[in-house]
């Protein structure tokens, strides 16, 4: 395995937006994290805080109205003989071939909407064959046998059977597991997870991530996890990047940002979730007020018409940034920072 | 059972789906999607139904709704607090009466909205096609009920893509309500949303319902949520119910082994508490080609060899508490209570 210090994956305050005919859309504003490989960077956050648009900026495939305005995204690629070098995903084209051989090969996407990234058209067989055949050199029975392969890997009854199945066949939760197969056939370094078991229950989910830390032990595979699901994220991730409105607001390892956290956003974030242990039919505490209006996002600290422990006269004036506030762990909040003497 | 309280009820359901192979698409055999099964959910209260993914859920829903039309079983539905009507066989002229009472709401946001409708168009839909011909009262109760779900106003001409994943399962939502339905069929509702919004429209669910007298079927993975949200549950493995209770006594003791192993599997919101879960081992069973006698014995910790050969019934073994498993008599299986309590990190 690589040197641990050397992220295969630096995002660099990232800004994307999207330029709709109501006004801009700040969808990433600002985040920053690594993802090495080994280990899981699991991405939290309300719907809507830009989660998904952060792995197509990674990928390259913003749609319009959407594009990147700023940041750098570098990617450590393997340049032979056990030398790495570092690409500026932002500098080379959306549709550059060097971009379409990354995408798909070293970093694999497993999509939240499954429906949109299978083809109708094909059966799930010849989609992993056709996937796996562009990027690795296999014969077309070798492709066909590591898709029974990786079809029965992840839990699909009767894989034999299931290549020859259209996707509408299938329910959604074997979809979203073919859709996992598909994106695992390319043999990536970097998988990106975007709700990967929110379809699935608890116990395929418990295999789907067994299989997932499996091959990362084996492999050394990166994993980019976004989901909302707390008991995942606490399962699955070595680090915890917690974004709001564009924006990370905590960073950290698991177990500080579960058992220590300093964020007003996180911690009402972690007191909303049902549990099976909790009182059933009561009101979950919920975080006060309402997303903001994208195009019209507030000026200051962005959680601060929803936060507890709003300063007023500080939060609405400054906007705090990611600093430290103990061994790698990061927050942006004025109760842990000083306040900056000339306001932004 | 033929009870006044009892708004839905579903006996020996089933729905097969041909398998077909070749040139002509001959059926070459059936998927059992949903092999029987029976349940009935009182008014007003949130009967869910949990289990693998596969196991015919959303089938069952489906056929419910009528978008899916049953092999065989009866769907006895009281719509408007009138008489109780087998809707299973009904043509779609005697549903169309029917249809506003009962509504659902989708598992996947995304395909369920049609991505060339404005969300007036969307959410209007159904009040247009029920008589609401005013525009202006349409744009009125589209607003309240965006409102409702918590989204702005101002999204009245805006087309579905441009909302994340939750903001369109708040649309979905806000169109199932239009009409006021008395059953809602919330095919995982909130398992596409994240934890706080997820929270937000948990808490909507359950005060619509005290509000409005709304009876929910909720399909759901997320046992937390069923947890949280449920009267009753039925679990359902490959096509059938094993085992059906009342929540709490479902979660402090399941009495089907399946059951257990699902509970065991629920990640808690706590890293310290990893990997202290069931994997089930084997196969999934297929609805194509399942196993003999128990469907769950070659999975089953417990199977002994009367489970390989006699298919059990689901059978109630204390009121209100029906289990199909052979040895239910002699298990005693854990429950979540026999877990370690979880430390939230603020509670
Ligand atoms: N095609 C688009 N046009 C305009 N705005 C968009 C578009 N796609 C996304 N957005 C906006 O960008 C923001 C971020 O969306 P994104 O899909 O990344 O959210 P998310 O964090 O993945 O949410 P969820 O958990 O609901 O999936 C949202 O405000 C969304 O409305
Ligand atoms: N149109 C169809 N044709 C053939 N088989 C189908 C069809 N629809 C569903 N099936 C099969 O029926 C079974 C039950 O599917 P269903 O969608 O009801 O499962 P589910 O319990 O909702 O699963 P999930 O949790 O993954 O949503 C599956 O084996 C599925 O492949
Ligand atoms: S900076 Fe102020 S408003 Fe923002 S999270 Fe911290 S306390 Fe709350
Ligand atoms: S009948 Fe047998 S195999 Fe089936 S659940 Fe009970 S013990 Fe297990
Ligand atoms: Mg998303
Ligand atoms: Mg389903």
């Amino acid at each position: 395995m690589q040197d641990d210090r050397q992220p295969i994956l630096s995002v660099r305050n990232l800004k994307t937006s999207f330029f709709t005919d109501e006004g801009i859309v700040r969808a990433v504003d600002g985040a920053s994290f690594e993802v090495h490989l080994g280990q899981t960077l699991g991405i939290v956050g309300e719907s809507g805080c830009g989660k998904s648009v952060t792995a197509l900026s990674i990928l390259g495939i913003v749609p319009r109205p959407g594009r990147i305005v700023e940041g750098e995204i570098l990617l450590r690629r393997e340049t032979g003989n056990g030398q790495s070098q570092e690409v500026a995903l932002t500098s080379l084209g959306d549709s550059s071939s060097e971009m379409r051989s990354i995408r798909g090969a070293e970093i694999a996407l497993v999509f939240q909407e499954p429906m949109t990234s299978l083809s109708p058209v094909h059966t799930i067989g010849n989609q992993i064959i056709g996937a796996a055949r562009l990027h690795r050199k296999l014969t077309k029975q070798e492709a066909s046998e590591l898709a029974v392969e990786l079809l029965s890997l992840v839990g699909i009854p009767r894989a034999e059977g299931a290549i020859d199945a259209y996707p509408f066949q299938l329910s959604g939760g074997l979809r979203q597991r073919a859709l996992i197969a598909l994106a695992l056939s390319c043999d990536p370094r970097l998988l990106i997870a975007d709700e990967p078991t929110t379809a699935l229950d608890v116990t395929t989910q418990a295999q789907i991530l067994d299989l997932l830390r499996s091959l990362q032990e084996q492999n050394g595979m990166a994993i980019m996890l976004i989901t909302h699901d707390m008991g995942v994220i606490a399962e699955m991730a070595d680090q915890v990047v917690v974004m709001y409105l564009g924006r990370v607001v905590e960073e950290g390892p698991v177990d500080t940002v579960f058992g220590e956290s300093k964020h007003p956003y996180t911690q009402s974030l972690l007191r909303s979730i049902p549990s099976i242990h909790s009182t059933p039919k009561v009101q979950l505490p919920t975080i006060t007020g309402t997303i903001p209006h994208p195009y019209n996002r507030p000026a200051g600290c962005p959680f601060h018409p929803r936060c507890p422990d709003v300063m007023p006269g500080v939060c609405d004036h400054h906007e705090p940034e990611l600093q430290s506030v103990g061994d790698e762990h990061l927050v942006s909040c004025f109760l842990y920072h000083p306040v900056p003497e000339t306001s932004s | 059972m033929e009870n006044d309280n009892v708004l839905l009820e579903v006996k020996g359901l089933r729905k097969y789906f041909p398998i077909r192979k070749g040139f002509l698409q001959r059926a070459v055999g059936q998927v059992r999607a949903v092999d029987g099964i029976d349940f009935h959910v009182y008014k007003g209260e949130t009967f869910g139904i949990v289990g693998e993914s596969g196991c015919g859920k959303t089938t069952a829903a489906r056929c419910i709704v009528r978008a899916l039309q049953p092999s065989a079983g009866e769907i006895h539905f009281r719509a408007g607090g009138g008489e109780m009507t087998d809707v299973a066989n009904l043509s779609r002229d005697e549903l169309r009466p029917l249809r506003r009472h009962m509504q659902m709401i989708f598992q996947d946001p995304f395909s369920s909205l049609n991505p060339r409708m404005t969300l007036f168009d969307i959410i209007g839909e159904p009040l247009l096609v029920n008589g609401m011909a005013d525009r202006q009262q349409r744009i009125e109760r589209v607003e309240e009920l965006l409102a409702l779900v918590g989204l702005r106003p101002e999204f009245l001409q805006r087309f579905p893509h441009a909302f994340s994943g939750g903001q369109r399962q708040r649309i979905g939502i806000a169109r199932a309500l239009a009409l006021n339905p008395s059953l809602i069929v919330a095919d995982e509702p909130v398992s596409a949303l994240d934890v706080s919004v997820q929270a937000q429209i948990l808490n909507l669910l359950l005060a619509l319902q005290e509000r409005l007298g709304l009876t929910y079927l909720f399909v759901a993975h997320d046992l937390s949520v069923v947890k949280h949200i449920c009267d009753r549950v039925a679990v359902m493995y490959v096509g059938r119910v094993v085992e059906t209770a009342e929540t709490q006594q479902l979660f402090e003791s399941p009495k089907h082994p399946y059951t257990e192993a699902l509970l065991s599997a629920v990640p808690q919101p706590d890293p310290t508490l990893r990997s202290q879960r069931i994997i089930l081992e084997g196969e999934v069973a297929d609805p194509a080609n399942p196993p003999s006698g128990c469907y769950f014995h070659p999975r089953c910790r417990y199977a002994v060899d009367l489970c390989r050969e006699q298919t059990p019934v689901l059978e109630e073994v204390e009121p209100g508490h029906a289990v199909s498993c052979h040895r239910v008599l002699e298990l005693d299986l854990a429950g979540t209570l026999d877990a370690p309590v979880p430390q939230t990190a603020h509670s």
